[in-house]
């Protein structure tokens, strides 16, 4: 495995992953000693989905330098595609045990009839719309997960870069893309279930008499695996010329023309790429978290995740996830209500409102004193220093060094 | 003679100005050439026009025994059918080793999946190291081209050129900048490729041209004023009163 070799902190990410991984699994409630909460246990199988987002993240951002800041309409489309294939089909079994009671036997119609006004009673609608299509069908809508966040953002971006819409403005538009995604979703008549969203998420169809505290676990599971093949797959896709030839799109695109890529492919590809991945942590987030709703493509969703990786380190992949996982669990952590006020006589420090000043408050300084991010530690631990330049950066872009170190 | 690039009758605006105004050039398949002219003579704007950068308002830009027009292909496919340029600033891609620059330009197919795929073999590393001893730089292969001085930029780039196995090359003022050794190396590196292919060179420097000895293109206002050996274009009073007149 020459690939393992040349890139040891593959080894070193899934060996950490898998330990955590055991530990948790011997700690839950549904597999071990109870040492753990079952709701814990799904918090971190979430941190594991939005640990993937993040490395999707730092692939278009920190490797192609294409700061998108709407990957979590991709995320919540994951879920959402996951979420109507388990709404539908749980209701479906809810439906066929109630008409089960009446003296003739229902027809198919009669069943789908029920099921449209259970699912849309509460937008006062009782016929089901047409992108519920295929929601009978879980291996359609898993299909789904991953074609309708890649062709979005295949519309979307070949729109964007063939024009060359770039930097601050391909930000913008990136925004703009997740506020009209979301503003579309909470209609009524979206066929979504407007600002309801989809609930009921925890409940997987056919799985009814496993326990939420096993289930629990089996969605960590998958959710640590989907986050090892991700690692793996993105850490195999920036080893090479692709990884060289995104990281110079990212510090000279014109020059890269002049070589003769087609820059503008190459985007393309990674944006799809990264909302694919973005999708797939999304089908695996929602059904851990119970519900949906449109409130979760608001735009500063996709900040945070701009956030964290930012806070992680840009251009190493597992910076990108430790940041992810360390600030959403501070951030659920203080959020939660659980951390003791700090009383400061003139004022009172509540951390449910703190937090986010907090947390503003450490991107400020991660921006400006510490560019490499939590990810920067690793390299204190391994010995790796950079040479000093007296200020001036190597690059174009210090924030995205890669963990090659420049020899001198 | 056969040329391997054709310009004729080019001509831009921008704004209202003519930067370049009803040009006509050709270069055959193994030709060195300087082009020299006053700021503003629009020599840039030629690269940017042959280089696909910028969109000429009229004329045609035909290149190769095929003689494809160069006019509605984008950049990248420019560079493709065999077109390097060289930019004025060293521009090489400095968070990355030497051996990632040039492996990156190594000719090679471009498309995002095949490079997905593509993976170096002993031909290519052996070809990498070949590239960066001709530039002086095989024991630098390892170092990211960032700490490179100014000097060794430049030739890596023209390592990079090398790469890509261009059939023309357009260099921008590539003594800029230089120490008078590097100028030599350079002026020799510049001849040598010219054995193979064309290249045109854009230079300020009257004393750098001079020591290239080839054919001399003199542009002012966009389009050419003469052409010929130095002497001869030096000797010219036109060319006089342009570079010395005002």
């Amino acid at each position: 495995m020459d690939f393992l070799r040349k890139n040891p902190s593959v080894l070193w990410f899934l060996a950490i992953l898998a330990v955590f991984t055991l530990a948790v699994t011997l700690m839950a409630p549904g597999t071990g000693s109870g040492a753990i909460s079952t709701s814990f246990v799904k918090t971190l199988g979430k941190t594991l989905c939005l640990a993937m987002v993040a490395l999707a993240m730092d692939l278009v951002w920190g490797y192609a330098g294409i700061l998108s800041l709407g990957h979590m309409a991709f995320f919540a489309i994951g879920g959402y595609m996951i979420g109507m294939w388990q709404m539908y089909a749980r209701t479906e079994e809810i439906v066929i045990t109630s008409l089960a009671q009446s003296p003739i036997p229902p027809t198919a119609t009669e069943i789908h009839q029920g099921i449209a006004s259970q699912i849309f009673g509460v937008v006062g609608s009782s016929h089901m719309p047409e992108i519920w299509y295929f929601a009978h069908s879980l291996p359609a809508q898993l299909a789904l997960v991953v074609l309708v966040p890649a062709l979005l953002a295949l519309v979307f971006g070949w729109l964007a870069f063939r024009s060359r819409v770039a930097g601050v403005y391909l930000s913008i538009l990136t925004q703009a893309m997740t506020l009209a995604l979301a503003l579309w979703l909470f209609q009524n008549d979206s066929g979504l279930r407007g600002n309801n969203g989809l609930s009921g998420l925890q409940n997987i169809p056919g799985l009814g008499k496993v326990a939420q505290e096993t289930l629990s676990v089996w969605f960590f599971w998958a959710s640590a695996l989907a986050l090892a093949l991700a690692y793996l797959l993105l850490a195999w896709v920036v080893s090479g010329k692709f990884g060289s030839v995104i990281r110079a799109i990212r510090d000279d695109e014109q020059r890269v023309r002049f070589l003769g890529y087609p820059v503008e492919g190459f985007k393309l590809f990674v944006f799809a790429l990264t909302a694919v991945i973005a999708g797939i942590g999304g089908a695996l987030y929602y059904p851990q978290a119970g519900i949906i709703n449109p409130a979760e493509l608001a735009p500063i969703a996709s900040i945070y995740l701009a956030v964290w990786v930012a806070i992680g380190g840009r251009g190493r992949l597992y910076g990108a996830v430790m940041g992810a996982v360390i600030v959403s669990l501070l951030s659920s952590w203080f959020t939660g209500g659980r951390v003791p006020d700090v009383p400061l006589g003139f004022a009172t420090i509540h951390w449910v409102d703190w937090w986010q000043v907090l947390l503003g408050l450490a991107f400020v300084l991660v921006t400006l004193f510490a560019p490499r991010g939590l990810g920067g530690l690793v390299d204190l631990v391994t010995g790796l220093h950079p040479p000093r330049r007296h200020g001036a950066a190597l690059g174009p872009d210090s924030g995205s060094l890669q963990e090659r170190e420049a020899q001198e | 003679m056969n040329s391997l690039l054709e310009v004729s009758g080019v001509s831009v605006s921008f704004d209202g100005f003519r930067a370049i105004n009803n040009l006509s050039f050709q270069i055959g398949p193994a030709e060195l050439r300087a082009v020299i002219g006053p700021n503003g003579a629009g020599k840039t704007t030629f690269m940017d026009i042959v280089t696909g950068k910028t969109r000429p308002d009229a004329g045609r830009v035909l290149f190769g025994e095929k003689s494809i027009s160069l006019l509605k292909r984008s950049e990248a496919e420019i560079a493709r059918i065999g077109v390097g340029r060289k930019f004025q600033r060293p521009t090489v891609f400095e968070d990355q080793t030497v051996t990632d620059n040039l492996m990156m330009a190594l000719k090679a197919a471009r498309g995002p999946w095949k490079v997905l795929f593509w993976r170096p073999g002993a031909a290519e590393h052996a070809r990498v190291r070949e590239l960066a001893a001709r530039v002086g730089l095989a024991e630098a292969l390892a170092r990211k081209s960032g700490e490179l001085s100014h000097g060794q930029k430049q030739w890596l780039e023209i390592g990079m050129l090398l790469a890509q196995e261009p059939r023309l090359l357009l260099v921008d003022e590539p003594a800029a900048g230089m120490t008078l050794a590097e100028r030599e190396q350079t002026t020799a590196m510049l001849v040598d490729l010219a054995k193979t292919r064309a290249v045109v060179v854009v230079e300020h420097d009257m004393e750098f041209v001079r020591r290239l000895g080839c054919k001399v293109t003199v542009l002012h206002e966009g389009s050419v004023l003469a052409e010929g050996s130095i002497d001869h274009v030096t000797a010219d009073p036109r060319v006089i009163e342009v570079y010395l007149g005002r």
